[in-house]
Parts: C-alpha cells; structure tokens; sequence
C-alpha cells in the first residue's frame, strides 16, 4: 500500500495494465513525453517506449477514431480527452461507431476501449475547461459511464474499464485529482494522505463496474451523488448534522438500483446531487428511477442540487456550483416535510 | 435585394458551385483533359511523397479505348485472374440489379448499386491479400464478392431476414463479415476512414504484416473524419490506402460542392505529405496496378497512399432518388472513360483470352446465380410487414452490450419477450 492522489492512482492503473498485457497502449493530447497535462501518464512513456505511450494531433475526432480501429483490431486502447469540454468533436465517433458497432455487427466486432476525462468545475477554467458533459453518455446505448470520487476507487474501476469488453467511458472529477475537496472553497482543502481512500495497492485490483458505494450510512434521507459531489455531500451532512446516507454510484450506466432502491425505502428520501446542468442531467434519470421503483415509500419529493442551466460562468463560479449549504436546504426541506 | 444595379462597384459576390449540365442540358465533360493511356510514369515505391505531387493532378491509365494495355503501369495479371475479375464485376452487376429490383418489389427497404464503379472494389481486392483490412463506404459489395463470401449471406442481409448475419439490425447494404476482414459498414458518412488508419496503427504496433484500406466517396472529403484519417495517417505512417471514390455525384450535388472546382480530390494528399494518386477509376488495370503500388509501399513501412479513383456513378444514388431530377439523363452513357465490365472485356478479348460468347455465357452464368440464390434466400424470409417471431423480437435487447444489463433486461420483459 501507498499513498496516492488520485493522479497517482490513475497514473497506476494504467502502469499496472501496461504491464500486464502488451495490448493496452494509451495515446492523447500532451499525453506522451509531458505525461498530460494533468500528469495521469508521466513517466509512462520512458518506462513502455513512445510506441505505446504517445503524443496526438490536436483531433479529438481522430483520437477516438482510431482507438475505435485499434480496438477493432484487438487492442485495448485508452485514450484521453484532454478535458471534457473538448470532447464534442470525439462525439459521433462514440455514439454513432464506438457505441453501436457490437450491436450493428451482430457481434462480429467489438471495441474495447476507454475514454478518459478530466471533467468538472471549481477550478476556475470557464466555460470551456469545467464542464459536465456525463448525461451525454449516460443517454448513449452501448456506453458504460463511470466515474470515481477516491484514489482507491479510481484505479481500481479504470482497470475494470480497460479490461471491459466494451467502450467505457471514464470521467475523472478534476477538482479532486489533488484532493477530496468539500465544496467549502474558502477553506484550506486537505490533501489525499490524510484520506483513507488514498491508500491504494502498487499492484492490480478491480472495483466492479455497476457497483455503487454507501459512504455515509444514515436514516435520514439518501443523497445520491458521484466525482466531487460525493465530498460535497458528506461535507453537507457533517455541517448539518443531518444523518444522511451518502451513496457514491461509481458506476452512472449500469446504476446500481438495487443499493439505491434499498437505501430510500429505508429512508423515504432523496436528494440528488450532480455538477451538470438540471435539464435532461442525469438526476433526471435518477428521478425517475426512484419514483418507479419506491413511489410508495417516499415521504417527500425528489429534489436535485445540480448546476443551473447557464454555460458554465467563470466569475460566479462559486454561485453556480451546488454548494454544501444548497445541499443543506435540499436536505432539510425533505427530511422537515 | 435583387436589383444588382443597386450594388457598390467592388462589392463582394459570394460564389455557390453549380454543375455543367442540369437535367435537359447536354452532358458538358469539355473542362476536363485526360492525359493519354500509358503517358504517365510509374514512381519507385520508396520515392519520396514531394515528388509524387505531380500524380495528384494527372490521371493513371493503362487501357486504351481500343483494349490495349500500354505503358509502366500494366500490372502483369495472369489472364485466368481477369477472367475470374470479369466474372466478379458482372455477378456484382446481376446482385444489384436484382436487389434494386427487389426494393422496388417491396421485398426490403432500401437498396444502393454501384453500377458503373464495379472495378474499384473489385480491382482493389483482387490486388490486397485476402487478410487486409477493408474498411469500406456503402459502395463496395464487390469486396465480399470478389472475396467469394457467400451471395445468399448479403441478400439475407438486404432482406433482413431470419438467416442475416446482422440479425436485423443494419440497412439494407450494411455488412460486415470480419473472417473476410470486412469491417461493418456504419451508414454515417466517412467515419470508416480514421477507424481504418487506427486498424492500421494497431497492425504497426503489434508487428503484423497486414494493412489496411479504406474508402469514401468525394462528397464525404469534406467531413472533418477525412482530415483527422489523413492527419493521424500521416503523422503515423500508418500502413493504410485511402481510395477517395470520385463519381462525381453525392446524391444531387455535384463534385464541386466538395471542392472539386478548385483542385482534384487526390491533391488532398498534397498538404498532408501523402503520395497523391489519381487512377481512371474504369480501367480496371490502372486501378489494379495503384493498389499493387500503394499496398507495397504500405508493407514496406513507407506509410499511407491516397487514391482518387475518377469514376461515374451511373446509378441513383440509392433507391429513394431519382437522378433524373438532378442531372442530365444521358451523362453516364456519355461518361468519357466509359463503362469499366465493356472495358476489360474489350481489352480480355483484345488479348485472345476471352471472346462475345464467353461474355455472354458468364453474363447469363451471372444472372442465373442471381436468380437461383434469390429465390433461396426469399425463401427464407424478406422484409415484410408479418411480426417476426419471438426469438427474433428478443433479439433486440441483444449486443448491446456483452453482457445484458438489468436495465435491458428490464426493458426486455416489458416487452414481454
């Protein structure tokens, strides 16, 4: 065991996977000699050659293109966007090829690739460096979505990602890379070393995909949240005092419904928690998943704390992400009801 | 807004493309100058990509009118392989027009020909080894003809029936066959081309020796996935063809619409450092000898060739357009590089390895294999408003994914399959 940030974690699961199988290679933006942007590759290209750790052409739609081709091929390709927001121009390979091409051949092909993102706000990029683009893929048949909120959960579901034998899609919550930050921006935020989840194994372990996480046992109301959000939450139950159970979906698509469903039939409430804008984010989804399946259990309406439906502002910021005091209100106004 | 007096002297004038001859006009080829069959100089397959440029705006020949062979780009073929070409070119010929027929017959849902293109697909193939990767547009069915994949298996598919290897789930045309590394056809314009030199990168880095080749048409030049395929082709030096199929029309629009006014659609190469060739897409040895020429090089870790095949499409488009609407009625007849089956037939019988007789023996042999295999395949099933039965309603929750997720397993008993 060492301790990781999450970078660190990510950066050993693809070591690990390298390692073991001669087919992984990883390719993107910046990715190759300077290790990325965010450093999730550094070292991986002295260490595997710059045949399977490589710098690409400024194309998004290039780079999912051919990693569709190399997993085609056989390869178990992981690329990455450099940030989601630059992801659209990559998006028809995903929907319209990487995501059909099981279905639309019977079978006879497959593609075994992962696509890493940084996504997310709270670091004061703007509009075009802080965005949550999940629903966009979560509504996508034939995509899995996952996204981790720990060091320790993000190696371990990247290697279920890269030994998936279809496309995944793999967001990475960049306001916590370097730390499990809570949402209380004026505060000093405390470094993964001081987090259990930091403490990730050198070697190879998986998370299953589909699997969600209760960190926060409680009575009170679930609060489903994912990525940063998840520390968000928690830091909302701790400053409130309210006794929520906090679940981590790790996974978007498959979602564990049955952790879900289990947790607000015992609580009979439901806060939702996402980065993304409101309209069509997958809280909508996870909406409607709680009133078909615990209508009759419910003491309150669903309520979403998400991000307003404004491209994302680059000086309010702190206005426009769901903070632990929106969370508080949501939290309060269902379990006062 | 019209009165054009109004207007400034200087004023900018925004230019909109606009083809020869519209229907009633008479087909106009006058623009155009063809270099003569044999003229053009066959290149080394190490020279350098700066000096092909010249390729990329001329036009390989090798059959004369007349059916001779002439000058340095003659492949040597045996002529027991052209008879077998010519045989592939007018079974593929037979499929399609029964299969158009077909649609047209309510027997399915949409049919695409490639009536007057047949010596690309089926030229490349006979040059490729049979294990290179083909990524494919929607236009070349004589890839799997010419790799002798079963006729019944593509008209199931085009029926959609109980017996399609697709299951169902594709167009009418959209095939896939991987054992005939065949890859399957998406639908969506151009997307095959990067996939191709990703496949090729792979085949690179794990050491193998086979390449790939891939195709689209020049009205699909212009989407961004052409210009991502021939960065990363040629960043890479993957081994991978790029056969820019030029038949003038992409569904109504004029090759200018794509840019074509302005330069060839092999000068694409020009700007990316790729050997630009640009082949008379008809003459079946022309395109036979660039292939030979680009997939040596390809193998020979030289990097990625770009073919403009300079064609006709003498079809619609698919069945759900009338060419009549959009371009004059007798260009295809007109085409000036004629019809690519007349052509090496001409030039077969030229050499003394072929005769009317055999012609029209293997003609009616063609039609006859068409009417046989089609009817066995109607047997089986066409597309047709009858439900299908459960286990194939089920199969729609099917490859999804690999594994079925409770969301579609859900999903599934809903439907009460």
């Amino acid at each position: 065991m060492a301790s990781m940030t999450m970078i660190q974690a990510l950066n050993s699961a693809l070591d690990t996977m390298m390692e073991r199988d001669p087919n992984v290679l990883t390719f993107g933006e910046d990715v190759g000699y300077f290790g990325g942007v965010f450093k999730v590759t550094e070292h991986l290209q002295t260490k595997y050659g710059k045949k399977r750790c490589f710098d690409a052409p400024i194309n998004e739609n290039g780079i999912a293109a051919v990693a569709v081709g190399m997993a085609a091929y056989g390869l178990r390709p992981v690329i990455e966007i450099q940030f989601a927001d630059y992801m659209y121009p990559a998006y028809d390979q995903l929907v319209s090829e990487a995501a059909r091409i099981r279905y639309r051949s019977a079978g006879d092909f497959t593609v075994p690739m992962t696509v890493r993102m940084p996504y997310g706000g709270g670091i004061r990029g703007g509009q075009t460096h802080s965005q949550s683009p999940e629903s966009l893929f979560t509504h996508v048949a034939g995509l899995k979505t996952v996204i981790p909120s720990t060091p320790y959960d993000a190696k371990g579901l990247l290697i279920s990602c890269i030994e998936d034998d279809d496309p995944t899609i793999f967001m990475e919550p960049k306001r916590i890379y370097n730390g499990p930050f809570d949402g209380f921006h004026d505060r000093q935020v405390s470094p993964w070393s001081k987090h259990a989840a930091s403490d990730v194994p050198e070697g190879y372990y998986k998370i299953p995909l589909g699997k969600a996480n209760i960190v926060r046992p409680g009575e009170a109301v679930t609060v489903l949240a994912y990525g940063t959000m998840v520390h968000v939450a928690l830091a909302a139950a701790k400053e409130s005092g309210i006794d929520a159970e906090v679940i981590d979906l790790r996974t978007l698509v498959p979602v564990d419904i049955e952790t879900i469903v289990a947790s607000v039939e015992k609580t009979g409430r439901c806060v939702i928690v996402h980065e993304a804008t409101r309209t069509s984010g997958y809280g909508a989804e996870l909406s409607a998943l709680v009133q078909e399946h615990c209508f009759y259990k419910l003491e309150a309406p669903i309520e979403r704390v998400t991000g307003y439906d404004t491209p994302y502002p680059h000086s309010l910021e702190w206005e426009y992400f769901p903070t632990p005091p929106r969370i508080i209100k949501a939290m309060r106004r269902v379990t006062e009801v | 807004m019209d009165d054009m007096s109004s207007r400034k002297p200087n004023a900018l004038d925004l230019h909109v493309p606009a083809p020869r001859a519209r229907p009633g006009d008479k087909p106009d080829f006058s623009g155009w100058s063809f270099p003569e069959p044999g003229d053009t100089p066959r290149p080394d397959i190490d020279e350098p990509a700066h000096d092909l440029r010249e390729y990329a705006y001329g036009l390989i020949r090798v059959m004369d009118m007349e059916g001779n062979a002439l000058g340095p780009w003659t492949p040597q073929i045996a002529p027991e392989k052209l008879r077998r070409a010519i045989k592939y070119m007018l079974l593929t010929r037979a499929y399609d027009e029964r299969m158009h027929r077909a649609q047209r017959q309510g027997k399915t849902s949409f049919y695409m020909q490639c009536l007057g293109e047949e010596a690309i697909a089926i030229a490349q193939t006979m040059a490729l080894n049979a294990d290179d990767m083909c990524f494919p547009s929607y236009r070349q069915q004589g890839i799997l003809i010419a790799r002798d994949y079963p006729l019944i298996d593509m008209m199931h598919q085009v029926y959609s029936n109980a017996s399609d290897p697709m299951k169902g789930r594709q167009l009418p045309v959209m095939y896939s066959s991987k054992k005939d590394a065949f890859f399957t056809i998406s639908g969506n314009l151009a997307t095959q081309v990067p996939q191709a030199v990703g496949w090729a990168m792979a085949s690179a880095y794990s050491g193998d020796g086979r390449i790939a080749s891939t195709w689209l048409g020049e009205g699909s030049t212009a989407e961004g996935d052409f210009h991502a395929a021939m960065t990363f082709a040629a960043v890479y030096k993957a081994p991978v063809i790029i056969n820019v199929v030029n038949n003038q029309w992409a569904i109504s629009s004029f090759q200018g619409i794509a840019g074509g006014e302005n330069t060839t659609f092999a000068a694409r190469g020009v700007g990316y450092g790729m050997p630009p060739l640009r082949v008379d897409g008809n003459d079946f040895l022309a395109v036979y000898a660039v292939t030979q020429w680009a997939a040596a090089r390809a193998r020979a870790n030289l990097g990625p060739t770009l073919i403009e095949h300079f064609s006709y499409r003498a079809g619609p488009h698919s069945t759900s357009d009338d060419p009549a609407r959009y371009r004059p009625g007798d260009e295809a007849r007109l085409w000036p590089l004629g019809d690519p089956i007349e052509r090496l037939k001409t030039h077969l019988i030229s050499l003394g390895e072929w005769s009317e007789e055999q012609h029209k023996a293997a003609h009616e042999a063609a039609l006859e294999t068409v009417r046989t295999t089609g009817r066995e395949a109607e047997k089986v099933g066409v597309l047709g408003p009858e439900a299908p039965p459960t286990h194939t309603r089920a199969s729609m929750f099917e490859d999804v994914y690999k594994e079925m997720p409770w969301h579609l397993r859900q999903q599934r008993d809903e439907h009460g399959v």
